[in-house]
């Protein structure tokens, strides 16, 4: 008996129709799709996107030159050298992110005491020439200055859990 | 006229191609020409309006034997070289053939040209003619014996081929879908049930 | 027409055309009704691509294609451009000329069997009475160019494609034609005109409800002919990245994509030929409708009822790769030689018996009327 059964569901195509019939459901249903440019999905203010370095609102460098971000950095994105600035201060003399190499895991960010290298939530960005990968100090001081008031936002917003 | 231009067109095409077969050195260009030879040959066929055939040239040699001999040719990794040294060592044996056809059909052109022997060549069908309906009804009534038997004598031929190639290695896994597709779940596994038990909390490390 | 085109015009053509001896305006006009069908059929098959793409993708649960033009539909014409504008590399080691030629191959084919295909009841391009042998002889000689581009790539990868797709185009060729035996049977006639006119008189006549299995094997068969999902070893991404034409790039792959999806509208329009009866319209005789214009527009038999045949086993094809994971290879094999032949050849017996016995809907077939 059982097996009359096998044979008819068999020819008759029964678990190809079962299949078709689910994909024929699905066509009527309205796409789960966001249509990217114009509508977005919330964002976290832990987003990790494109790095900045941050000021004091004094203007002065947070960034101690301390090299914890390069040394915790998994996949050594990061290179940093040092020297003393003009105030006697140590300072980075340059400061540089390979955005091909960083793979976002935040790890600089929570690394620093000073809370000088940020991930921002800016991800719509591109290079168009070899070479505009590297994020150097100067680069990454103005993303930092642009966007002050979301970076320091998010910080706050996040501050509780920290 | 146009039908005059068209044959030797074709002609010379097939003629080409027939040369092509020999000469070229690599395998698969030469099955190319041999393909396209079967295509000019089959255009001609159509041109004396023997559509039935024509088309069926192209289906059985162009659709399906010669896609078995590129098959076989593609996979044999033929050195060129080599071939080409054997062209001297056959060339007597393929001039005797050739010599034997030439003579054959200069034996059929001078028998036509020859007066009170069909010397009208084709006659034009007439309207409403079918060609395939007329080699059916001569197949299956004249010939019928003839031709069943030509299809017995394939077919024991396809049959005879698996039973010779198909032989059961020992330790040979194959699938049976068929069973696989029949199985249920209740084949598989067994359901049991259970009373709940209270943990034995003493053996607890 | 007379109102746009001015009345001198029109006489000077005339009078042109007169001119002309009868053979050249045989091959003036022959050209150029070949012309609006093959330009049909490459616009068709533009849109064809779209319509696959927003198909899978509302089966998905996603748009598909919607930013050139409105609701996408400037989709096609942008990828054309820029196939057209890419460049094509032609592989060192590869054998020039087949390499490039083979593309040709698969298009020409597919292209070349519109011309035997009735497209309404009174045009078809060239009506002969082997119609149906020479669709079967052509889409036999598609194989040619996708054997041809694996071996002349030169190219592992391409080269399993060619030998997978030659393999299984051979075994399933079989089982279609064993299919449109059936058919012949059904009909009576190798001219698809003639087969068109046997299923007139409604749905009931139509071929698809006495050879129902054999309308699912020739579908089926159809899917594999033309390396689709979920027969798609040929170009199996996963496996061998894209099969034959892993090296064609800008117009030669253009070429391959279009001769591709000619031959899925190719098949559509060949099973709706066999099965579904053409151009035939499914209210054929309904008329307690009355006898308006709109009436019997519907009934009677026109290029719009074929049309939306073909679009809708364009839709199934699209369906079915929505739906069904890639067969695996032998089980394509066993699928094409174990399953669907020996179906057929039951089913053609089948066919011959009840035809002979006048039961139910074998009663009209051709084959009935010759047991007299």
């Amino acid at each position: 008996m059982s097996k009359l059964r096998s044979y008819i569901r068999t020819f008759t195509l029964w678990e190809l129709w079962q299949g078709l019939g689910v994909t024929f459901v699905n066509f009527f249903k309205p796409p789960v799709t966001l249509n990217y440019p114009e509508e977005k999905a919330p964002q976290s203010p832990r987003f990790r996107g494109l790095h900045a370095l941050r000021r004091y609102p004094n203007g002065e460098e947070r960034c101690i030159a301390c090299k914890l971000c390069e040394a915790v950095c998994p996949a050594l994105a990061i290179t940093i050298e040092s020297d003393v600035g003009e105030d006697g201060t140590r300072r980075t003399t340059r400061y540089d992110i390979d955005l091909f190499k960083c793979i976002y895991c935040g790890f600089c960010e929570e690394a620093c005491p000073v809370d000088a290298i940020v991930e921002t939530r800016i991800h719509e960005y591109h290079m168009e020439a070899p070479g505009e990968n590297i994020m150097t100090k100067d680069k990454l001081l103005a993303i930092g200055d642009k966007y002050d008031a979301m970076i320091s936002a998010d910080k706050a917003a996040d501050a509780k859990y920290r | 006229m146009f039908h005059t231009i068209l044959f030797y067109f074709f002609a010379i095409v097939l003629i080409g191609a027939a040369i092509g077969v020999i000469f070229a050195r690599n395998p698969v260009h030469a099955v190319m020409f041999l393909v396209l030879a079967f295509f000019q040959s089959a255009v001609l066929w159509l041109l004396i309006e023997a559509e039935f055939l024509a088309i069926v040239l192209v289906l059985v040699y162009v659709g399906a034997v010669m896609v078995l001999f590129l098959f076989v040719v593609m996979m044999l990794d033929i050195n060129v070289e080599e071939v080409s040294g054997g062209y001297t060592r056959y060339l007597p044996l393929g001039v005797l053939v050739a010599v034997l056809m030439v003579t054959e059909l200069a034996q059929i052109i001078w028998l036509r040209s020859t007066p009170g022997i069909s010397a009208a060549g084709f006659a034009s069908t007439p309207d409403g003619y079918s060609n395939t309906k007329a080699l059916g009804a001569v197949l299956y009534t004249e010939h019928v014996y003839a031709f069943e038997i030509a299809a017995v004598i394939l077919l024991l031929a396809i049959v005879a081929a698996i039973t010779l190639t198909m032989r059961k290695r020992p330790g040979l896994k194959q699938q049976d879908i068929a069973a696989q597709v029949a199985v249920r779940a209740a084949d598989r596994i067994r359901i049991v049930k259970m009373d709940a038990v209270k943990p034995d909390t003493g053996s607890e490390p | 027409m007379k109102t746009l085109i001015p009345d001198f015009v029109l006489k000077a053509w005339m009078s042109l055309w007169g001119m002309l001896p009868p053979l050249m305006q045989y091959l003036v006009e022959t050209t150029f009704w070949i012309l609006v069908v093959m330009i049909s059929v490459i616009l068709t098959v533009a849109f064809t691509t779209y319509f696959e793409r927003k198909v899978i993708g509302y089966m998905q649960g996603r748009v598909g294609p919607n930013r050139v033009g409105p609701f996408g539909l400037g989709q096609p014409f942008a990828d054309v451009i820029k196939l057209l504008i890419k460049e094509v590399i032609v592989p060192k080691k590869s054998s020039r000329f087949l390499f490039i030629i083979a593309p040709l191959l698969t298009l020409t084919p597919a292209l070349a069997t519109w011309a035997v295909i009735p497209l309404s009841d009174t045009f078809v391009i060239a009506n002969i009475d082997a119609g149906l042998l020479y669709v079967l002889s052509l889409t036999s000689v598609g194989v040619y160019g996708v054997i041809l581009a694996g071996w002349a790539t030169n190219s592992k990868y391409a080269f399993l494609g060619a030998m997978r797709s030659a393999a299984q185009i051979v075994a399933y060729e079989i089982a279609m034609g064993f299919a449109l035996v059936g058919v012949l049977m059904a009909g009576g006639s190798l001219n698809l005109g003639v087969i068109i006119e046997a299923q007139a008189g409604g749905v009931s006549q139509w071929f698809i409800l006495p050879l129902l299995p054999l309308f699912f094997v020739y579908l089926i068969s159809g899917v594999a002919e033309t390396n689709r999902a979920p027969f798609d070893v040929a170009e199996g991404e996963s496996e061998i990245v894209a099969g034959f034409h892993v090296e064609y790039s800008g117009v030669a792959f253009a070429l391959f994509f279009l001769g591709e999806y000619a031959n899925i509208i190719l098949i559509s329009a060949l099973t709706s030929i066999f099965f579904l009866g053409g151009y035939l319209s499914p209210f054929e005789g309904w008329t307690f409708l009355g006898d308006n214009n709109l009436v019997s527009f519907l009934r009677d038999p026109s290029l719009g009822w074929l049309c939306a045949k073909i679009c809708f086993f364009i839709f199934v094809f699209f369906w079915l790769r929505a739906t069904f994971p890639r067969y695996r290879y032998d089980q394509i094999m066993r699928l094409g030689w174990k399953v669907f032949i020996p179906v057929t050849i039951v089913w053609i017996g089948v066919e011959a018996v009840m035809a002979y016995l006048r039961v139910g809907p074998w009663s009209g077939l051709a084959t009935a009327s010759l047991a007299g």
